[in-house]
């Protein structure tokens, strides 16, 4: 069998120096070690969904089955594919403006739902396809081009905010760190449960952030990502400037800062009897053949 | 009269200047291509205190709208601007506006809808909410684009309409297109547009009101009919609107715009950018002898069917340009209203509908001039073909 090829021949437009590469690459190396490992997962078992955004072009770069969604909306999405078909590795990717912002709602809600799924947050903190304003987790006075006189916002810590949602799994990397960035969105696949990695990726075209955080971030140690109030305290240690403003000497911790074990959507629902009745994933396979045969 | 000399001009600039001259007490607004700038330009001039503006950065379109209407009514003069999936995202917060008789204007720049995604100029936004108890107007042009934000601000706010106004230009076609406007100075505009005066204000404490109260069988079809008749009130004051920016500033608007129409025969109906295109087509088949003509409509809410009705009477054949596609089967909706305006004349003429430049797809003069070309044929006593024609596409 030859590898699956995962690079695409779509022309990247993202700018040159845009923190995307880097996780781009780092998300494609853990994808080609899924799928070749010792208990490979089929190159095909893999979607993504991604949001609106300078992030949302990964739709073309990544050549795995895909869903562009719109605005706000990758949450949805994602847990719709995974429901259907629980085999599937689902992967959803969002900006801070789409997953922080319009569709905060979904984020919450797929975090205490304990959904199966991944998401990767490509936050660099402004909304850069739309060249330059605030976004949900810009610094207060963040000179954006709609708040020129400086944001008068301060901005939502979205980890703190998902641990209190329920979310499983939460981790925060850095696109300048793409060996910790694959080791973070690894674990996060593997996760069983709602997975939530915040990357801190650079925009160098409408917000250059990575001599601040280049000067600040540190991977946690002796932490105990099982510990609910250890994580807390990880987690609150950087507020995203919202008290600083940035301008403290903050220091701002990278790794696996929550993990847990609990029941998925998908258990809860096959065990209240309201999910799939195909069980096993050989029923699923054999479920999946009958719908595809009538196919067109 | 204001003769005065002519800037440069986007369309987005155009309308962002527009909103600094008019001044409003609130704007609350949501990113989105091609629309942005409007509202950034515009928070540029909240920065530097040009402007007197409570300005709300929301988290959404469905927030902004919401904002809006919180602001309306509290009282306010309230504007803001957007395009696409951000106005179908409001759509839910346009009806109540309407419905509450709020006088916000909005800036909308028209794009395409998903999916599949395009950022791309076509009319599907704008259409999609029609029948949502806003005014739509469509402009040409950054110069009327300009002029319509103006006007908008006083059809919007007078006593006998009281709704919402959307002023559309066409996404990046006109609204990142450079052209060569007349401004009116920030008085002549304050004076023309007047103080707002609220009916009803929330922050009036001693005469307290209930907002969005609940209607059930008793009164809502009533409400209903009483913003139909502010509808049917628009028409009058748009033309008296239009009439007397006319005389104040040179330029004079009303529900349509012909061109060689009077003699001609034949002729094209449609909305927006197009229409320059059209005019050169008619210029050129008009050397050559075609009697033929164009009519741009500029209010497509309230529908102007009567009036359109005795422009297009005399001609022998026309088609219904839509930039938008309604997918009813039965042709796109500038195409029904159009034709049933028609059906209460005596002699018809015969009509055509093409649904072009979905997704952006360029328009050229030659397109124009093949359309003039079948309506020549169809005029000549030759039989339609096909009513509803895909015009371009790749089939």
């Amino acid at each position: 069998m030859t590898a699956h090829n995962f690079e695409t021949s779509a022309t990247n437009t993202w700018c040159p120096g845009c923190g995307n590469f880097p996780l781009l690459n780092a998300v494609k190396t853990v994808l080609k070690e899924l799928s070749e490992g010792e208990s490979p997962t089929r190159p095909e078992n893999l979607v993504m969904v991604a949001g609106i955004g300078c992030h949302g072009k990964i739709a073309d770069y990544l050549n795995i089955n895909s869903f562009y969604s719109i605005h706000g909306r990758v949450l949805p999405v994602a847990t719709g594919i995974k429901l259907a078909n629980p085999d599937l590795e689902v992967i959803g990717f969002a900006g801070d403006g789409d997953a922080y912002g319009e569709g905060l709602e979904h984020l919450i809600f797929a975090a205490k739902r304990n959904v199966d799924i991944t998401v990767i947050v490509h936050n660099n903190r402004v909304y850069s396809l739309t060249t330059g304003q605030f976004s949900p987790t810009s610094p207060p006075g963040f000179p954006g081009r709609s708040t020129p006189a400086g944001s008068p916002e301060v901005p939502l810590n979205p980890l703190e905010l998902l641990l209190a949602s329920g979310a499983t799994f939460l981790a925060r990397g850095f696109s300048s760190q793409p060996e910790q960035m694959k080791e973070i969105i690894r674990e996060a696949i593997n996760h069983r449960g709602f997975a939530l990695v915040d990357i801190l990726q650079v925009c160098v075209t409408f917000y250059n952030l990575h001599k601040y955080y280049a000067e600040r971030v540190y991977t946690v140690e002796d932490h105990d990502p099982g510990d609910y109030f250890q994580a807390l305290q990880k987690i609150r240690e950087w507020d995203y400037g919202a008290s600083s403003g940035g301008e403290e000497q903050e220091k701002i911790p990278l790794g696996i800062l929550y993990k847990k074990e609990a029941p998925t959507f998908g258990q809860r629902l096959s065990a209240g009897g309201g999910g799939s009745k195909s069980a096993t994933p050989a029923d699923r396979e054999a479920l999946i053949e009958k719908i595809l045969a009538n196919n067109i | 009269m204001a003769t005065k000399e002519l800037v440069a001009r986007t369309g987005n600039e155009a309308m962002a200047e527009a909103m600094r001259q008019i001044n409003p007490d609130v704007v609350a607004a949501y990113p989105i291509t091609p629309a942005t700038e409007i509202v950034q330009l515009f928070s540029a001039y909240v920065a530097d205190g040009l402007v007197d503006t409570e300005f709300v950065t929301v988290e959404s379109e469905h927030s902004a709208m919401s904002a809006c209407v919180g602001a309306s009514t509290a009282g306010a003069r309230v504007m803001t601007g957007t395009s696409s999936q951000g106005l179908i995202l409001m759509a839910e917060i346009l009806y109540i506006a309407a419905g509450l008789r709020c006088p916000i204007v909005l800036a909308e720049v028209n794009r395409a809808l998903s999916s599949p995604i395009n950022i791309h100029c076509d009319h599907s936004d704008t259409m999609s909410v029609r029948d949502s108890g806003w005014i739509q107007i469509f402009s040409e042009n950054s110069q009327e684009a300009y002029d319509n934000m103006i006007q908008a601000v006083r059809i919007a706010e007078h006593m006998d309409v009281r709704l919402p106004v959307m002023v559309t230009t066409d996404g990046f076609i006109i609204s990142h297109g450079l052209e060569a406007i007349s401004l009116l100075e920030d008085k002549e505009v304050q004076d023309f547009i007047g103080p707002y005066k609220a009916a009803y204000s929330l922050l009036d404490v001693e005469k307290p009101i209930t907002v969005g109260g609940l209607d059930f069988t008793d009164f809502y079809f009533e409400h209903r009919r009483q913003t139909a008749e502010a509808m049917q009130n628009a028409k009058k004051v748009i033309l008296d609107v239009g009439r007397e920016f006319g005389e104040k500033f040179g330029r004079s608007y009303g529900f349509f715009e012909g061109y060689k129409l009077e003699d001609a025969e034949i002729a094209l109906v449609l909305l927006g950018s197009t229409a320059g295109t059209a005019r050169v087509a008619v210029d050129q088949l008009r050397a050559a002898g075609v009697k033929c003509g164009l009519l741009k409509l500029r209010v497509f809410r309230p529908f102007p069917a009567a009036e359109l009705a005795e422009a297009l009477k005399h001609l022998k054949a026309i088609a219904v340009m839509d930039r938008s596609d309604s997918l009813s089967t039965a042709g796109g909706p500038l195409f029904t209203d159009v034709r049933s305006a028609l059906y209460d004349l005596p002699e018809r003429p015969a009509i055509v509908n093409y649904i072009y430049g979905l997704g952006g797809r360029d328009i050229t003069v030659e397109d124009l001039e093949g359309i003039y070309r079948e309506l020549q044929r169809i005029s000549g006593g030759g039989q339609v073909q096909e009513t509803i024609q895909y015009l371009g596409v790749r089939e």
